[in-house]
C-alpha cells in the first residue's frame, strides 16, 4: 500500500510541473495586451513601453517563467497588475469562498445523485427509473448559466425567498454561519449542484443496475440475505468507481463556475477568474490556475489513494 | 401606583433621551448601489476603470485642482474651481499656469492640503524616480495630462504648472488629476497597497470599509470643504455586480437601491414595478471609425456619406428599448462645440444608393470592407444585434460588411496601434467599432483629428490628416478665450461631419435604474457623476 501511494505521489510531481508550464504558457497564447489591465485604453506607446518594463513583461516569455516558478514554489505567487494587490491573498480569499459554495453543492449533488441513481438501479425499468433519469439528463443538459437566472427570478425576484447576489448581507469578509448568511448560499449551491447530481445519478444507476444483475448478488439473495444486506454489498462494489466520479465533479466545483459565481456576484475563484481573464491580469490569472489545477492534482490524488482502501484489489494493481 | 408616579419623573427624563438617541440611530442613510465593474475601481487616488470609474472611488473620496461640475443635469457641465480657487496662464509665458489653492482644506487623516501636497502627488504619477511614485496610479492618469511639463512650489498655497507648449485646453486635463494625502501615505510606511483599505483624500465621502470585488462602504464626511457639495446620504455601498440581469434582479429583489446600465429587456419589468428609470445626454459615441488610409475602401467620401445615410437610427434605439439617441455626428446637437454641419446626417436610403452609384457600387456589385468589432463590453451597448443591423442595412445600399470579432480587451490593442498596422491594414481591416467617451475637447474631437497623434502617437485610428484641422487646434491651443475655443471647436466638429470621418450611429445614455426609496439623484451629462447628489426616503 505505502509502495502505491509513494508511486502515485511521484506521478503527480511532473503532472504539477507540467500544470505550471500549462497555467503560466495558456495566458500567452490568448490574444490581448495584459497592459489593458492598468493603462487606459488610448495610453500612448511610450507609457506602455515603459509599463511593459516596469513589470518585467519586455523580458522573453521563458525567462518570466522561471522567475514566476522560482517564486511560486517559495509561496509568493507576485502581485496582481491591475488591484495591486498580492495573487496569494487574492486567490486563497476567493478559494474559502468557493470551497463553501462547492463542498455545499458537492454534498447536495452527490447526496441527491446517489439516491436517486440508487432507486432507480433498484427499480429498473419502473416509472421512478425513468423519471431519475429524466431528472439526470436535464441536470446535465441545462446550461448553468440560465437556470440560475431563472432560479432567480422565480425564488429572488418573484417569491423574494432567497438574495439574488452577493455572499451575506455584509460580504463574505462578515460570514457567520446563521439562515441570514446561509440563505446566500441556496440559489448558487442548487445551481452548481445539478450537474454533479445529474453525473452521479446516471452513473450510479447503471452500476447500481448491473451489479444486481452480477452471480454474487444472485448468490447472496439465495443464501437469504435481506434487502439491505444485499444493498451494503452493492454499495461497497459500486463505491470506488462512484468516487472516482464524484471526485472529479467535485474537482470542477472547487475550480469554481465562471458563469454561476458572475450570475450570483459570488467572490469566489470562478468570479476571480473571470475578472483575471477580461483584464489580462496575467500574475493574477496565472496564480488562480496554477492553485486551481493542483487543487485537481491533489484532489485526484487523495481519490487514488482512498480507492485501495475500499477496494484493496485496486491496490495490488 | 405609588410606584409608577415614583417612577414617572425617570421616565420623563428618559423618553426624550430615548427619542434622540433613537432619531440619531435612525439618520443614517443608506444608498446601496450595484456598478457593473466587476471590482472596486483603485481606491489610492487614481482610479482604474476608466472614465466611469471616477464617480465611485474618484471623486468621492478625492479632489482635483480643477473639478467638472458634475451636480447638474439640466445642461453640460463646465469646469470649476476645485481644491484650487483660481487659476490663470502667465501672461508674460503662457506656457505657465499658476494655481490658488483654497486655504483651510483638510485630508480625512486631517493634515492641510498645501502646495507641497500637490506638488508631491504630480511627482507620484509622474517622477518615476520619486519615494512615492506608483506605477498603477501614473498609468492611470499620466496620458489624461499629457501637456504637463515640470511644475513648481510658488507659495505655501501657489503651485506653478508648466505645460510643453502653450496649451489653452490645459485645465480640461485637471479634473483627471486627484490629490491624495501625503501625510497618511508617511503614517501608513509609504505603502500604497495599505492606503488603498485606508485612503485619505479631501473628497466629500472617507472609506469605511472595502471588501475586494465585494462592497465599499463610503461614509458622509461632515467636514468637507465645499458645503455646496455636501453628500445627501450618509453612506453608499457600492456593489459590484458585472453581469447587467443579476443587477436588475438585485434591484428587483430589494438588495440594492440604485443600479447603472439596466439591461434594455428588464426596463417593462422595471417600470411597471415602480422602479424609476434616470438618463440623460451623455458624451459617449457608438460609430465605425474609418481607415482613410491608401488602399482603405472608405477613402472615397461618397462611400462614407453614404454609410451615414443608409442607417435607421431611430430603429436602433427601439431595439436598445430608448436607451440611446441618433447621433448626428460625435457629438449630441446640444454639445457647445456641435456647430453646423452641411452634411444633415440622417435615414435616407435613396440618397446613399445614388452615392454608391456614383461611387461606382450598388448591392449588385458591393464594395467589400472588413470591421473589427467587439463581442461586448462597456461602451459597447448591445454590439452584435447592432452590429448585424448595420451590416444588413449597408448590404442594402451596396456595402458588403465582414466582421472581425474579438474581446473587447484585444480591440483596445487593435485601437492603439492604428489602421495603419499589421495586424489591422495587413488582415484587411478597414474600419473599428468602438464606444468612444467625448466628454471634454481632447476626448470628443482633436485626439481623432490632429495628424500628430496618428495612431501609435494617439488615437487617430484612421490617420485623418487635413492641415486646415491641425491649424485650427494650434490656434484653439493658444486661445485662452473660451468662446473663441468653443467656435473653433464647432468648426472642427463641422469638418469632421462633412468629411464623414466615422460612421456615427448612436449616443449612449447612461441609464440608472432605481428604487423608489431613492428621493433624487441628478445625471450629469458626462461620464463623472457626483454621487452626494443622491438623497434617500
Amino acid at each position: 500500500m505505502l509502495t502505491y501511494i509513494l508511486k502515485r505521489l511521484l506521478y503527480a510531481l511532473p503532472i504539477a510541473l507540467s500544470v505550471t508550464v500549462v497555467s503560466f504558457m495558456l495566458v500567452y497564447l490568448a490574444p490581448g495586451d495584459p497592459l489593458n489591465a492598468i493603462a487606459p485604453a488610448d495610453a500612448p506607446a511610450d507609457v506602455i513601453e515603459a509599463l511593459k518594463s516596469a513589470y518585467g513583461l519586455d523580458r522573453p516569455v521563458p525567462v518570466q517563467y522561471a522567475l514566476w516558478l522560482w517564486r511560486a514554489v517559495q509561496g509568493d505567487l507576485g502581485t496582481s497588475i491591475a488591484s495591486g494587490r498580492a495573487v496569494v491573498t487574492e486567490v486563497f480569499g476567493a478559494v474559502g469562498n468557493t470551497l463553501l459554495l462547492a463542498g455545499i453543492a458537492s454534498g447536495l449533488g452527490v447526496l441527491v445523485g446517489c439516491v436517486l441513481g440508487a432507486l432507480a438501479g433498484y427499480k429498473h425499468g419502473s416509472g421512478i427509473d425513468r423519471a431519475a433519469t429524466a431528472l439526470s439528463v436535464v441536470g446535465v443538459s441545462i446550461p448553468h448559466y440560465w437556470l440560475g437566472l431563472v432560479l432567480t427570478i422565480i425564488f429572488s425576484t418573484w417569491l423574494g425567498w432567497f438574495p439574488a447576489m452577493g455572499a451575506g448581507p455584509g460580504g463574505s469578509a462578515d460570514w457567520s454561519w446563521d439562515w441570514d448568511h446561509m440563505r446566500y448560499l441556496v440559489l448558487p449551491a442548487v445551481t452548481l449542484s445539478v450537474i454533479p447530481m445529474g453525473i452521479i445519478t446516471r452513473t450510479v444507476r447503471a452500476l447500481v443496475a448491473d451489479m444486481l444483475e452480477q452471480e454474487f448478488v444472485v448468490a447472496l439473495r439465495a443464501r437469504g440475505l435481506s434487502g439491505m444486506a444485499v444493498f451494503r454489498h452493492v454499495a461497497k462494489n459500486t463505491a470506488p468507481t462512484v468516487l472516482a466520479v464524484a471526485g472529479l465533479q467535485v474537482g470542477y466545483l472547487m475550480g469554481g463556475s465562471i458563469l454561476v459565481e458572475t450570475v450570483f456576484a459570488w467572490p469566489g475563484t470562478g468570479f476571480l477568474l473571470n475578472t483575471a481573464i477580461f483584464q489580462r491580469d496575467i500574475p493574477l490569472l496565472q496564480g488562480t490556475l496554477l492553485v486551481l489545477c493542483m487543487f485537481f492534482v491533489v484532489l485526484n490524488l487523495l481519490v487514488d489513494i482512498s480507492q485501495p482502501l475500499i477496494d484493496p484489489r485496486m491496490g495490488r494493481g | 401606583m405609588k410606584s409608577v408616579r415614583k417612577q414617572l419623573p425617570r421616565w420623563l427624563v428618559a423618553l426624550p433621551i430615548a427619542m434622540l438617541i433613537s432619531a440619531g440611530v435612525q439618520a443614517e442613510t443608506v444608498a446601496r448601489y450595484g456598478i457593473s465593474m466587476a471590482d472596486i475601481p483603485l481606491t489610492t487616488g487614481q482610479p482604474d476603470r476608466g472614465a466611469g470609474a471616477y464617480q465611485f472611488t474618484g471623486h468621492t473620496l478625492y479632489d482635483p485642482l480643477v473639478a467638472w461640475e458634475a451636480n447638474i443635469g439640466t445642461r453640460p457641465g463646465k469646469l470649476v474651481p476645485g481644491l484650487a480657487s483660481a487659476w490663470k496662464v502667465d501672461p508674460k509665458d503662457n506656457k505657465k499656469w499658476l494655481f490658488t489653492l483654497r486655504k483651510g482644506v483638510k485630508f480625512h487623516d486631517g493634515s492641510e492640503l498645501k502646495a507641497d501636497a500637490v506638488v508631491w502627488n504630480l511627482d507620484k504619477v509622474l517622477a518615476d524616480k520619486s519615494p512615492q511614485f506608483d506605477a498603477k496610479q501614473s498609468a492611470q492618469v499620466r496620458s489624461r495630462i499629457p501637456s504637463i511639463a515640470s511644475y513648481r512650489v510658488v507659495d505655501e498655497y501657489t503651485v506653478e504648472i508648466t505645460t510643453k507648449d502653450v496649451d489653452a485646453l490645459f485645465p480640461y486635463q485637471l479634473p483627471w488629476f486627484l490629490i491624495s494625502s501625503p501625510a497618511q501615505w508617511e503614517k501608513l510606511g509609504r505603502d500604497w497597497s495599505k492606503l488603498a483599505s485606508q485612503p485619505s483624500g479631501t473628497g466629500p465621502f472617507k472609506l469605511d470599509k472595502l471588501v475586494p470585488r465585494e462592497r465599499a462602504e463610503l461614509v458622509k464626511n461632515v467636514a468637507y470643504w465645499d458645503k455646496t457639495r455636501m453628500a445627501k446620504t450618509d453612506r453608499i455601498i457600492l456593489m459590484p455586480i458585472p453581469d447587467a440581469m443579476t443587477r436588475a434582479n438585485a434591484l428587483l429583489n430589494g438588495q440594492v437601491d440604485i443600479i447603472e446600465t439596466p439591461p434594455p429587456d428588464v426596463l417593462p419589468q422595471l417600470k411597471s414595478s415602480g422602479f424609476k428609470l434616470v438618463q440623460n445626454v451623455t458624451p459617449h459615441v457608438w460609430p465605425y471609425h474609418f481607415s482613410t488610409l491608401p488602399g482603405s475602401p472608405w477613402t472615397d467620401i461618397r462611400v462614407r456619406k453614404a454609410a451615414n445615410l443608409a442607417i435607421d437610427r431611430d430603429a436602433i434605439v427601439k431595439l436598445l428599448n430608448g436607451l440611446a439617441t441618433p447621433a448626428k455626428g460625435q457629438l449630441d446637437k446640444t454639445s457647445p462645440w456641435f456647430g453646423k454641419p452641411s452634411f444633415k446626417i440622417g435615414y435616407d436610403v435613396k440618397a446613399a444608393k445614388a452615392l454608391m452609384a456614383q461611387a461606382g457600387y450598388s448591392p449588385a456589385k458591393p464594395l467589400k470592407a472588413k470591421v473589427i468589432i467587439a463581442q461586448g463590453g462597456t461602451g459597447q451597448m448591445l454590439s452584435l444585434p447592432m452590429n448585424e443591423f448595420i451590416q444588413q442595412s449597408l448590404a442594402e445600399v451596396g456595402i458588403q460588411l465582414e466582421f472581425e470579432v474579438v474581446e473587447l480587451e484585444n480591440l483596445y490593442l487593435h485601437w492603439r496601434n492604428g489602421a495603419k498596422a499589421e495586424m489591422n491594414a495587413g488582415k484587411g481591416i478597414s474600419a473599428i467599432n468602438l464606444g468612444y467617451v467625448t466628454a471634454d475637447p481632447f476626448y470628443a474631437i482633436t485626439r481623432f483629428v490632429d495628424s500628430r497623434y496618428i495612431a501609435p502617437n494617439g488615437v487617430n485610428w484612421g490617420g485623418y490628416n487635413n492641415p486646415k484641422v491641425d491649424g485650427a487646434i494650434d490656434t484653439i491651443r493658444k486661445n485662452f478665450d473660451t468662446k473663441i475655443q468653443d467656435k473653433l471647436l464647432a468648426e472642427i466638429h463641422e469638418t469632421m461631419v462633412d468629411d464623414a470621418l466615422m460612421l456615427w450611429v448612436v449616443h449612449d445614455v447612461n441609464p440608472h435604474a432605481m428604487s423608489p426609496k431613492v428621493q433624487e439623484f441628478v445625471q450629469a451629462q458626462h461620464w463623472f457623476q457626483d454621487l452626494t447628489t443622491i438623497r434617500m426616503k
